[in-house]
């Protein structure tokens, strides 16, 4: 770490060659999981539905995002207190980048540089240039950070602190807190629709979906959740992906064992999705057309079919799965 | 009397701030960002609101010796109650609040009505009490008609939920009765139905033994045999030889064990006459909190707690970070520091308190018990949570451990 630069560059150059080297003709949609027990990553191939690879990562991976292009994929190796970049078509490890204490959860700006860190043991929000590793800046926020949004246009980012239940709201371009936001109990994620008129904040111990205004900053409502059968208290939203259309959302809901699918537009639950045990995070292919959920008590992701809105496949892969990404 | 009254707010809030983890970068180039982050909070200028919290412990009578394993820290509880106002101050900085902790500590033949009335004089508004169930009573009725919260983080009797229940006093700590239910729901669940309880010569050993009497009836446990502890306080010379003897009494699946103290306990496991476990104070032990909770976000509150003390967090450290969080909790949707104001919330039905335990903590509004899952655990794990699955409710799962709204005698007044 005393020679970060000439280590990531000659990683690089590294990758590059692999890359020339081992280049496929054509890869499908990939999907990429974190799981968190097993300190591994699932390469599932999108056409056949099948693992392809698994790669050992740091110890307890969990945030996993990929860079806009999707030809890198970023991992928190949570325990190992750092980001692990790795290139998506050849599955080698390029580079790790600094993070700060224990990273949860982190979004990338809408440019691909930089990356706002949630350190959950430290109260603060470590926003990394992924260019050089360079720190930008530490934004002490509330206490056990996690659940990181951006705003499409880069402009605003929130986190969300489990226990001080609040999102805070920071402007991007000087990295202060402009507005801290009270939700319900352990607030999870923070995702804002594609259009940037609203900021959807799951609150896992509330059992609510905070649906928030962007031009205010105030809570316009909060979706609730019944499932016939299903305690109250185990319904626990986490995981939160809005299609860009802005017609539908999902919403993880943890040991309820659910997906649940809103009306966008008018806020309201319409069905929910069967999945596999203690769903918790979500993330669409490229094109839509499906939506994975990681289901961390039974080791397994579910496909879920966005059309028709059904569950077409389970298939296992590593032990307590968190995250999950598609890149093209 | 030994006072250590301290007002650690400030000082803490100054500390939080300027916490940059220089160590944390695993040799990462120090950088200029640093500097200026450090003095950012600084421009919340005054708070607001101040938040008074007062901590009144009593030294609890010594077992008549210690396991070399379980010798309490000394600042055990207070620290719970410091790494809670840092994290009130971590949240409360957003809205300008500001929190303050004053601790007195009192002997074990001391009286702790002085330390409270020293707190009270100094402005606090919100005591944290780990006192005896009398001492308790004693002090909130001489603040009955005053503007004062108190908070019991410490007794388990049965009693101030029940007959002796004050409307001025919200109990933290579980009470004996949630804590032998949780256990009886995990005995009949792994249908170990029928106990030998071994009772110790306290009198908080017979109100332990009689938890776990009206726990029996309530789930259907069965106690088969029933001892009281007659081998004198320490008997770890002749355990070998006196305890397979005085374990004799036919065919059972548990050992009970009623000892508050932990005079005997754990010398019982591997010394009975049939290999049975032991469960109770010792050996799977219902609890609050151990360091061995992780899920639910517990990993993060326990490095949190070792970052700040160097030590693991102990069930009394939790009971009192839960009793300044409630506080904290509470403050952020009143953002006032009238008590009043502050107990309204706490009783509110949107309340709730992070227990990491899975499920949103909250008060009863009939005798003002915290409910929250419970423990059961070893020395090296955590077994299990009670509530059990299965064990049903009309309204909470959590309402199955200790008195629930029907069996309550709490007239609170």
């Amino acid at each position: 770490m005393k020679r970060p630069i000439l280590l990531s560059t000659s990683l690089a150059t590294l990758a590059v060659l692999l890359l020339a080297d081992a280049l496929p003709a054509e890869a499908s949609p990939r999907a990429f999981v974190t799981n968190e027990r097993d300190h591994t990553m699932s390469v599932v191939d999108m056409e056949t539905l099948k693992v392809i690879d698994t790669i050992k990562t740091g110890r307890r991976p969990r945030g996993i995002i990929a860079s806009p292009d999707g030809k890198l994929i970023y991992v928190c190796a949570s325990d190992d207190n750092r980001v692990e970049v790795y290139d998506a078509a050849t599955l080698k490890l390029v580079k790790t980048l600094r993070s700060g204490p224990d990273p949860e959860l982190f979004v990338l700006h809408p440019s691909g540089n930089p990356l706002y860190i949630a350190n959950e043991d430290d109260n603060m929000v470590t926003v990394v240039n992924v260019e050089n590793n360079d720190l930008i800046a530490e934004i002490p926020v509330g206490v056990e950070p996690e659940g990181m949004g951006i705003s499409p246009d880069g402009k605003y980012m929130v986190n969300t602190s489990e226990t001080t239940n609040m999102a805070h709201v920071v402007d991007t371009s000087n990295n202060e807190i402009i507005e801290n936001i009270l939700v319900d109990s352990r607030p999870r994620i923070a995702e804002f629709t594609k259009d940037g008129k609203q900021l959807w904040v799951s609150a896992e111990v509330g059992g609510t979906v905070a649906v928030i205004d962007p031009s205010n900053w105030q809570i316009i409502k909060k979706i609730g959740f019944k499932i016939p059968g299903v305690a109250d208290d185990a319904i626990q939203p986490v995981g939160v992906r809005i299609t860009k259309d802005g017609s539908k959302a999902f919403v993880a809901l943890g040991p309820a064992n659910r997906v649940a699918v809103v009306n966008a537009k008018t806020l309201e639950v319409e069905d929910y999705l069967l999945v596999g045990q203690r769903v918790w995070q979500l993330g669409f292919t490229p094109d839509e057309k499906f939506l994975l959920s990681t289901n961390g008590n039974s080791n397994d992701i579910s496909v879920i079919d966005v059309e028709s809105q059904k569950v077409t496949k389970s298939l296992t892969v590593g032990r307590a799965p968190w995250g999950v990404v598609v890149v093209p | 009397m030994t006072r250590m009254a301290s007002a650690v707010g400030a000082t803490l809030f100054a500390m939080i701030c300027a916490s940059v983890p220089a160590g944390a970068q695993d040799g990462a180039p120090p950088t200029s960002a640093q500097a200026p982050l450090a003095t950012k909070p600084a421009k919340t200028i005054g708070p607001e609101q101040t938040f008074l919290i007062g901590v009144v412990r009593q030294i609890p009578e010594p077992p008549p010796w210690i396991a070399p394993l379980q010798m309490p820290p000394e600042d055990l509880g207070i620290a719970g109650a410091e790494l809670g106002i840092r994290d009130n101050l971590t949240s409360g900085r957003f809205l300008k609040l500001d929190y303050k902790l004053s601790n007195e500590i009192v002997p074990t033949d001391g009286d702790p009505l002085p330390a409270v009335e020293r707190l009270i004089e100094a402005g606090n508004r919100f005591i944290l009490l780990d006192v005896p169930p009398d001492a308790l009573v004693k002090i909130a009725d001489a603040y009955k008609d005053r503007d004062i919260i108190f908070i019991n983080v410490g007794a388990t009797d049965d009693r101030l939920r029940q007959q002796d229940c004050r409307a001025n006093v919200f109990h933290i700590a579980p009470s004996r009765s949630m804590l032998t239910d949780a256990l009886a729901q995990f005995l009949v669940t792994k249908r170990w139905q029928n106990w030998f309880l071994m009772v110790g010569r306290t009198d908080n050993d017979k109100l332990y033994a009689e938890a776990v009497r009206r726990s029996a009836k309530k789930f259907g446990g069965k106690i088969v045999a029933e001892k009281t502890w007659d081998y004198g306080p320490d008997a770890r010379a002749t355990a070998q030889s006196e305890v397979p003897r005085g374990t004799q009494v036919g065919e059972y699946d548990m050992l009970i064990v009623a000892d508050e103290l932990g005079e005997f306990g754990d010398i019982l496991p591997y010394n009975t006459w049939l290999p049975r476990p032991i469960a109770g104070t010792q050996g799977l032990m219902a609890l609050s909190w151990h360091p061995t909770m992780e899920n639910w976000g517990a990993s993060q509150l326990q490095s949190r707690f070792f970052k700040q003390s160097k030590r693991l967090m102990q069930p009394l450290d939790f009971q009192m970070w839960q009793g300044v969080f409630a506080v904290g909790s509470a403050s952020l949707k009143t953002r006032n520091s009238d008590p009043a104001k502050v107990k309204a919330q706490m009783l509110s039905p949107e309340y709730d308190l992070p227990v990491f335990k899975g499920v949103a903590a909250t008060f009863r509004d009939w005798d003002q018990q915290l409910r929250q899952p419970i423990l059961l655990t070893h020395a090296t794990n955590t077994v299990t949570l009670s509530p059990q699955a299965g064990f049903l409710h009309q309204s909470s799962p959590l309402d199955t451990l200790g008195f629930d709204r029907p069996e309550s005698r709490c007239k609170l007044k």
